[in-house]
């Protein structure tokens, strides 16, 4: 398909894209990779008047460590963040999640910070950003401001992005030395998740000191599974005490009906698939 | 009895067998394709096309005024601006008492499946064009929806053609005792129900609707602009293309000619007679310039026909010691809203087939064609024979476990032996050759069949969560399609042969013109293959030139597995005759005797002499033609056509190991061997490359594909995010090998390979499936085989509940568990970020 006709700025500044973004009003539209929109564009089932493509501002892409914290600018691909040495010390489970995304076309154009705006909720990164407490720098007209992932995610395909906003990095604080995985449950390799867990695991002496947890496609947004971390911290990193604590992977959840999945095989596939990645987190 | 060969046919100094490279793919790979969308014309407008949102409604009003005030526009018009449109050709009506509805290029009254077309833009641009679809302003009054095809049985159902009065499109019947040609099944299931030393099993299955997911999307460009027509199409069947447009649309057969450019696949998707091509080419009448129209792939999947949407109820009987002694076939069969080019027949093709490689001594098979308010369906890969495979194959190995039986060893106690060929079977067909044993054999051994079973049994009592399932498809189709005869009493409109034409050039190359117009499956090489050997002239001196009505103006086209085994025998008797030809003027110009002229390795020799002309000196001595015979013409150009006798008849064993996570549902397959039997084989490569492709299209009916509506009757699958294709990284390394046992039925001894990974692996795979979990007391899963489906039959098995009483959630009752299709669609799609 052919997508209707747009206006099309590139500027080279975070300040030159808010500006086109206001001048747009409500029909401005923000191009990052482009993976999601352009394919929303050619089914026309979005018709934004004007695309302002964040691609020329250099700010917007790159890894980067500030003082604990790893700061990944919105733009940068997903490609990248699976390649970078940073990341893969201090964020083993963002790489190992970003390497799961689609293939390897889609993670050579799609960014992080895209995909995290886009907020499909079978998305794989958002439950990464939730179970390790990243933190959204955002910039707008009233100038820069951050939000917690836990408030970052609204609802479907919504975040607390305003239309003038436009997501500058993602904050992440270290996690060298813990154990990850992210456990992707697909029906062919390039689908969207039914369900995913991503879960980073710290084991001290045999025992879980600390666990993060994060469910994909349980909900309207990724969810981070509280009460399964609480159960893992203090407990035995064992099969038994593992599982035993996935048992409430699904509490309080209430995942969508589709057609891969009802909701209660959603819920089965949640317990089991979190039980397999804390499993795999620990080694 | 017939031979197998132990080694592949072909010594190192024939080009047949050889493991050429395609010698198509340089220019398939390299971006030098030529596309139908790739054509540009001088003048040349664009067209876009409003289809229906709705599954059955009446116009009530519609306009295309406005449309046509956009900028670029040139014309916009609906249904009724096309007085000359005339319905679409159904090329195979079954049975005397069809009922045939019209179907209209575009709709002018009425709309009886989503995505009909109601209304045409031509444009300077493709997107001129699409931006003016919005400006067509029509009203539907929506009629009631059947989709279901018990339902549109049922007495009360809506009709989707209220003037035919029924939604029952055919009813078709062989009945081996009234053929003579086998027992009465309704006396032998009558006999084997009252008889203590004879099971019957009766089973129900269905054959899900799927999408030919050809890689290019049809395509089709007119020029009218000068005193014959041309129309390039995305198409598998030029030739039947321009003689159904001739017969339906009233333009003269002589004003026309078709071309099929490189064509992407087509798997049968694009053996149809396709509204989209008659619009195309009334519009560029209308006008007066050239015209193109290229499908999105949204619109491909929801309008370009659809394949398989069989319920198939199954009663089979046999004694204790497995001995088959009666089947009974009943299927429905759902066209959809209309009648494709040979739809009603796909079905029917299976009635051959569900016999299998068994002696079975009384048969019938019935299938009534149903009309719903979805896509019409028609051929994809395997057409109808897929279906027969697949209920046979997976009966089979009900049949076993009630006789408590192996279920290898239950086939190998029905099966022909090679001793029994020629084979006359219950459906009349004579099978000419096979070795069922030697096939199996090889394939039960590069599948490491016994320490699969053991492991299997060590799973089975460790009670490991991943189980393991072997599952067993030993096939047989029909191939080169077909026989004339046999097409006409089968009521079909036209004949089963296949044309070919040498040229033989002055300075030693050599054209063939062959009527088989390929889409990607090799002609090209090994035709050149076969010409080389027949003529003894290089590969590389030999050119194939297909798919254009003006350069290969006679042809029956490409399915059915028919190009080799009916089109690559045309061209060797027209080799033949080349060769005779060129005998005369060999023996005129060596002053010898014709009989004592020999001919090997392209040399015409003189018998006991050391005098000898190559056949390239005999074409130029033709085209000087300076000293000739009295009455010899000056070529040595010749053609055949070909009608054979009989159809020809692969087969082989398929083995397929699948492991069934019990936790997930998920199915992964752990190793999949297939030994085929297609006879000689002429590339081993692209024979290869066929059974792969065909294999990966047969594993994904198995698991993933599914075309779904929501029951407004929208295509629910609409996109490939949720109509699922498996890529490579979903597929295992198949381990393929071949026995070979030459076809006598054609001067080759091949058989045809297109279609036979895709009729046999989908058993296979379910088999195995359920093999894995049967002894948690799974006896089916519908297809596609998706982790819910198998997760909910384990569920169902253990505690009679599907949700498994894990509590929370929709508790989804099973019915709608086993048609996922039900389920609402709750997330808005996408592709992924």
């Amino acid at each position: 398909m052919i997508p209707s006709s747009f206006d099309y700025v590139a500027p080279d500044s975070i300040e030159d894209a808010l500006s086109a973004l206001a001048a747009a009003g409500d029909g401005g539209k923000i191009l990052a990779g482009g993976q999601s929109l352009v394919p929303v564009l050619r089914l026309r089932l979005a018709a934004p008047g004007m695309l302002v493509d964040l691609r020329k501002i250099a700010e917007l892409t790159g890894v980067w460590q500030d003082g604990g914290d790893v700061v990944i600018g919105a733009m940068t691909t997903h490609h990248d963040v699976v390649n970078d040495p940073i990341v893969a010390e201090h964020l083993s489970l963002l790489a190992k999640t970003a390497a799961t995304v689609a293939d390897p076309q889609v993670r050579h154009r799609g960014t992080l910070g895209g995909a995290l705006v886009h907020a499909d909720p079978a998305g794989d990164l958002g439950a990464v950003a939730v179970a390790l407490g990243a933190v959204f720098e955002i910039a707008g007209p009233g100038g820069r401001r951050s939000v917690d992932a836990a408030d970052f995610f609204v609802d479907y395909f919504t975040t607390s992005v305003a239309e003038n906003e436009l997501l500058v990095a993602i904050r992440f604080p270290s996690f060298a030395g813990w154990g990850a995985h992210y456990e992707k449950f697909t029906r062919v390799a390039q689908s969207w998740s039914i369900v995913s867990v991503a879960a980073a695991i710290k084991v001290t002496g045999g025992v879980v000191s600390q666990a993060r947890v994060g469910l994909t496609n349980m909900g309207p947004v990724p969810i981070r599974a509280a009460a399964v971390e609480a159960a893992l911290v203090g407990g035995p990193a064992t099969a038994e005490a593992i599982t035993a604590a996935a048992a409430s992977a699904a509490d309080g959840t209430s995942p969508v009906a589709d057609t891969s999945a009802g909701a209660d095989y959603r819920q089965h596939l949640a317990r089991v698939l979190t039980a397999r990645a804390v499993l795999a987190a620990v080694g | 009895m017939t031979a197998t060969l132990d080694a592949p046919s072909g010594s190192s100094a024939n080009e047949v067998g050889k493991e050429r490279r395609r010698k198509e793919d340089a220019h398939l790979i390299t971006g030098r394709t030529r596309w139908t969308d790739n054509i540009v014309l001088p003048g040349m407008l664009h067209l876009a096309l409003l289809r229906s949102p709705y599954a059955h409604a009446n116009i009530t009003s519609i306009s295309a005024a406005a449309a046509a005030d956009f900028p670029g526009v040139i014309g916009a018009w609906t249904g009724a601006d096309f007085p000359e449109q005339g319905g679409l050709p159904c090329a195979w009506p079954i049975t005397a008492d069809m009922k045939s509805p019209v179907r209209l290029p575009v709709a002018v009254e009425r709309v009886n499946c989503a995505g009909e077309v109601v209304a045409v833009v031509a444009a300077r641009s493709k997107a001129e064009a699409i931006d003016a679809l919005e400006a067509i302003e029509v009203e539907y009054e929506p009629l009631a929806v059947v989709l279901d095809m018990e339902a549109a049985l049922a007495e009360g159902s809506p009709l989707v053609h209220p003037e035919l009065g029924t939604n029952q499109n055919a009813v078709w019947v062989f009945d081996a005792a009234a053929a003579g040609t086998g027992g009465d099944v309704v006396a032998a299931l009558a006999a084997a129900e009252s008889d203590p030393d004879q099971v019957v099993v009766e089973r129900v299955f269905r054959q899900q609707r799927l999408i030919p997911a050809f890689m290019e999307p049809r395509s089709t460009v007119v020029d009218p602009t000068s005193e014959q027509i041309t129309m390039w199409s995305a198409t598998q069947i030029p030739h039947v293309l321009r003689v159904l447009i001739a017969l339906s649309q009233g333009i003269p057969e002589h004003k026309l000619r078709v071309i099929a450019p490189d064509v992407g696949g087509g798997f049968g998707g694009k053996l149809q007679t396709t509204p989209e091509e008659i619009i195309t080419l009334m519009v560029a009448r209308k006008l007066g310039k050239p015209v193109k129209y290229t499908e999105t792939r949204s619109e491909s999947l929801m309008s370009a026909h659809h394949g398989r949407d069989q319920i198939q109820r199954l009663k089979i009987s046999a004694r204790r010691d497995g001995t088959i002694t009666g089947f009974d076939v009943d299927l429905l069969a759902d066209m959809g809203a209309y009648l494709g080019t040979v739809g009603p027949g796909v079905p029917i093709l299976g009635a051959f087939m569900f016999n299998a490689i068994y002696k079975i001594p009384a048969y019938r098979f019935t299938c009534t064609n149903v009309f719903t308010n979805k896509t019409l369906t028609d051929a994809y890969r395997g057409a109808g024979r897929p279906e027969a495979t697949f209920g046979v194959e997976r009966i089979m190995d009900e049949l076993a476990v009630e006789l408590g039986m192996e279920p290898m060893e239950l086939r190998k106690k029905n099966w022909i032996t090679h001793e029994e060929f020629p084979f006359t079977t219950v459906c009349g067909l004579t099978y000419d050759s096979g070795n069922y044993e030697a096939a199996t054999a090889k394939a039960m051994e590069l599948f490491q069949y016994d320490e699969l079973r053991a492991e299997q049994q060590r799973r089975r009592d460790s009670g490991d969560p991943v189980q393991l399932g072997i599952g067993i498809s030993t096939f047989t189709e029909m191939c080169g399609l077909a026989p004339s005869r046999v097409l006409g009493s089968l009521s079909y409109a036209a004949g089963g042969w296949e044309s070919a034409s040498i040229r033989m050039l002055p300075t030693g190359g050599v054209e063939v013109i062959t009527g088989s117009s390929a889409h990607g499956q090799g002609h090209e090489t090994a035709w050149a293959q076969i010409v080389a050997d027949q003529l003894g002239v290089p590969f590389e001196s030999v050119e194939v030139i297909h798919g254009d009505t003006q350069s290969s103006p006679r042809g029956m086209d490409t399915y059915g597995s028919r190009s080799l085994v009916v089109g690559g025998v045309a061209v060797v008797n027209a080799a033949q005759k080349v060769v005779a030809k060129a005998k005369v003027i060999a023996a005129h110009l060596m002053e010898a005797s014709e009989d004592d002229i020999e001919f090997a390795a392209g040399k015409f020799s003189v018998k006991g002499t050391d005098t000898s002309m190559a056949i390239g000196e005999i074409a130029w001595a033709a085209f000087a033609a300076h000293n000739l015979p009295d009455g010899v013409e000056a070529n040595l150009d010749s053609e055949a056509t070909f009608d054979p006798d009989n159809f020809s008849f692969p087969h082989g064993t398929h083995l397929c190991a699948t492991e069934v996570d019990t936790e997930t549902g998920k199915v992964k397959i752990r190793s999949y061997v297939c030994v085929d039997d297609i006879g000689v084989v002429v590339n081993p490569l692209i024979a290869d490359g066929q059974i792969h492709g065909g294999l990966a299209q047969g594993i994904a009916q198995a698991l993933y594909e599914e075309a779904q509506y929501s029951e407004d009757g929208q295509l629910t699958s609409g996109t490939f995010v949720d109509y699922l294709l498996p890529s490579a990284a979903d597929l295992p390394s198949f381990t393929t090998g071949r026995t070979v046992t030459p076809s006598t039925t054609n001067p080759l001894g091949a058989k045809g390979v297109g279609e036979a990974g895709t009729i046999a692996s989908t058993p296979a795979v379910v088999n195995s499936v359920i093999d894995a979990i049967r002894h948690l007391g799974v006896r089916d899963v519908e297809m596609p085989c998706s982790p819910q489906r198998v997760w909910r039959a384990i569920q169902t098995a253990r505690t009679g509940d599907p949700g498994g009483g894990s509590g929370g959630g929709d508790q989804i009752p099973v019915a709608a568990a086993q048609t996922e299709g039900a389920l609402s669609t709750g997330v808005p799609t996408g592709a992924s970020e």
